[in-house]
């Protein structure tokens, strides 16, 4: 991207200041290595957000963004009902609630040497990934009204998982104000077999081993100490959120023009806040959140099925769960003064700081967790929130790395079979149906996630704790 | 000369697919080739069984997109991958046929899930020799 087109506010932060129909400033926290590599989409997307009815302060770009549906990928704005706001189904997302939670294992990464083979079989052979993989329940209409209501304190009320699981779970597991009634037969009928399934794509479950700390006072919190083995559960909303995500997109860009809602790009169809459809959408989408948490709390419970198997008496503990494609009703300061405000969050993880209500009240003081999942064969990390972000982009980072090219470069480049030598050379077992699969997602086809961190923490959205490496991913 | 054909262009974190044939029909048809493309490989897709589709939208370009998504649900509820397609318009409704079988994950190595069709260089038209094209890109 050409720097010319940005005032520079620091080495981390980039304005551009509204010209057009922009109602507010965009924002874009990067590096200036990365600002260069990013897509001039991104531009693009981030100055159109700024435009939309509604909109609070700045349209933001966290340091991964890249070009996405009408908003960017790793785009934050939020919005005032009050002021016409608007919600959109492009920036939440096709895959509603698509998050990651990370599990403490209590083994030591030498402990773990000896079964990691047969740990990676038996989860890949439990837990159900990849293209047409079924779960293990099968949801009537009541249980899956259930289900969407419920989110992950259904799962645990049908024995898949635990109370403290829930206390670790952003909305402590349960979206209130989720409408079933508002999600189509079709959604349903898509998501009736696959509750506690992966998916495919970007989606993995990886065991981990901690090796580095950054801060030992919130990794001490987070009980995360070098050389202990996390697991990392990446997925979203599976069918019924891509459903939901299709029909809602699809009204919005026809019922626009009747809200008076000039769209600068179709796919950033949005409805006012107070409008029916707006609130369809948002009955439906929070069924959405519920179904990805449901999602990944019985895949919680499957995985610890298989430790139990093959280590009786193991025992994993939710270190946290974040959610990276949302809109939520939260409360910010905005000049001084408090406001209700919708934000969206497309592929950016909520990073709320010290002393907010929302978080757990034994992590209250510290700080949430924010987990950034890297790519199949490279490093993750846990980050902590801060007051700084609570400021700059409404408590929001980063989510990962972004690709740095498409899925066709990286299978003219990669063969999966090669992939998956090379990285057991390295230690890292990978398992998966596909091996085109693992060729479209090779650790080269993604940017650095360590550079994207990196300008998360020196922007002061997030402040990072520890880095995890992985042993064995299981990729749908 | 090949007259009807599908191909793939790229899109940073996805893909694009965009059918091109003699009519606009043929161009969805060929669309919906490229889609199936991006999961497997067409020719190991064996045209066993059918399925019928019908959607209607209010111009051609949103009616590309209903018709990709309604084949995708039809992909996720039956678990089938499509290798064929007949395709026929009247206005801006579609009535398709589409041929293929269940998803042999051993078999067909399906590589990604398509989550859904998007708005996204979403395009419909004629080329400049004069073949129709219809194009956007799927989110996976």
């Amino acid at each position: 991207m050409d720097l010319s087109q940005f005032e520079r506010v620091s080495d981390y932060e980039w304005r551009i200041a509204p010209f057009g129909r922009m109602r507010v400033p965009a924002v874009i926290y990067a590096d200036k290595a990365l600002l260069l590599e990013m897509d001039q989409k991104v531009y693009e997307q981030i100055t159109n957000v700024a435009m939309l009815p509604g909109i609070v302060k700045a349209a933001y770009a966290m340091p991964d963004a890249h070009w996405g549906y009408g908003f960017p990928i790793g785009g934050v704005a939020a919005f005032d009902p009050g002021e016409g706001g608007v919600i959109s189904a492009g920036g939440v997302g096709f895959d509603i609630s698509c998050g990651v939670r990370t599990l403490h294992t209590g083994l030591k990464a030498a402990d773990l040497a000896p079964i990691k083979q047969k740990l990676a079989d038996r989860l890949f052979a439990q837990i159900p990934a990849g293209v047409g993989s079924t779960g293990r329940l099968r949801l009537d209409a009541a249980e899956m009204d259930a289900m969407l209501r419920g989110g992950a304190q259904w799962a645990v009320k049908r024995g898949y998982g635990t109370e403290a699981d829930l206390n670790r779970t952003e909305e402590h597991g349960r979206m209130p104000g989720a409408e079933p009634d508002k999600v189509s037969e079709h959604a349903k009928h898509r998501q009736r077999d696959e509750v506690g399934t992966l998916g495919s794509g970007n989606h993995y479950l990886e065991l981990q081993e901690i090796v580095e700390i950054y801060d030992a006072e919130a990794a001490e919190r987070f009980r995360l100490h070098p050389g202990e083995v996390v697991v990392s559960i990446h997925c979203g909303s599976r069918g019924l959120g891509h459903q939901i995500g299709t029909e809602f997109l699809k009204q919005m860009v026809i019922a626009a023009p009747g809200y008076g809602i000039q769209l600068p790009d179709r796919e950033l169809a949005c409805a006012p806040l107070d409008s029916p459809l707006g609130q369809d959408y948002l009955g439906a989408m929070r069924a959405g959140v519920n179904c990805a948490l449901a999602n990944r709390q019985v895949i919680t419970h499957l995985t610890r099925e298989v430790f139990t198997e093959i280590l009786p008496g193991s025992h994993l503990t939710l270190i946290y769960d974040v959610s990276h494609n949302t809109c939520k009703q939260e409360q910010h300061t905005v000049d001084g003064k408090p406001r209700t405000l919708f934000v969206h969050r497309k592929g950016a993880t909520r990073a709320f700081g010290p002393g907010h209500p929302a978080l757990p009240q034994d992590l209250r003081d510290v700080g949430q967790p924010v987990l950034i999942g890297g790519s199949m064969g490279t490093a993750s990390y846990v980050l902590v929130g801060t007051a700084q972000g609570m400021e700059r982009s409404f408590g929001s980072a980063c989510h990962g790395a972004g690709r740095a090219m498409s899925r066709h470069q990286a299978t003219r480049q990669w063969h999966g079979s090669d992939l998956v030598r090379e990285l057991a050379s390295q230690g890292i077992l990978i398992r998966s149906p596909s091996l085109r699969g693992v060729a479209e997602e090779a650790p080269g086809a993604y940017k650095d996630v360590s550079a994207v961190v990196e300008a998360a923490d020196r922007a002061g959205l997030a402040r990072k704790v520890a880095k995890l490496k992985p042993l064995a991913c299981i990729k749908g | 000369m090949v007259n009807a054909y599908w191909e793939h262009f790229p899109h940073q974190a996805d893909i694009g697919v965009r059918g091109v044939g003699p009519t606009l029909a043929a161009a969805f048809e060929q669309a919906a080739l490229a889609m199936t493309a991006v999961t497997t490989d067409l020719a190991l897709v064996a045209p066993a069984e059918s399925v019928e589709i019908a959607c209607e939208a209010p111009d051609d370009e949103l009616l590309l997109v209903d018709w990709l998504n309604g084949l995708i649900l039809e992909m996720a509820t039956r678990r089938m991958l499509f290798s064929r397609f007949a395709v026929t318009l009247g206005g801006h409704r579609l009535r398709a046929t589409a041929w293929g079988e269940p998803v042999d994950v051993a078999r067909h190595q399906p590589a990604v899930e398509i989550k859904g069709a998007t708005y996204t260089e979403l395009k419909v038209g004629k080329t400049e020799t004069g073949l129709w094209f219809a194009q956007c890109v799927v989110d996976v």
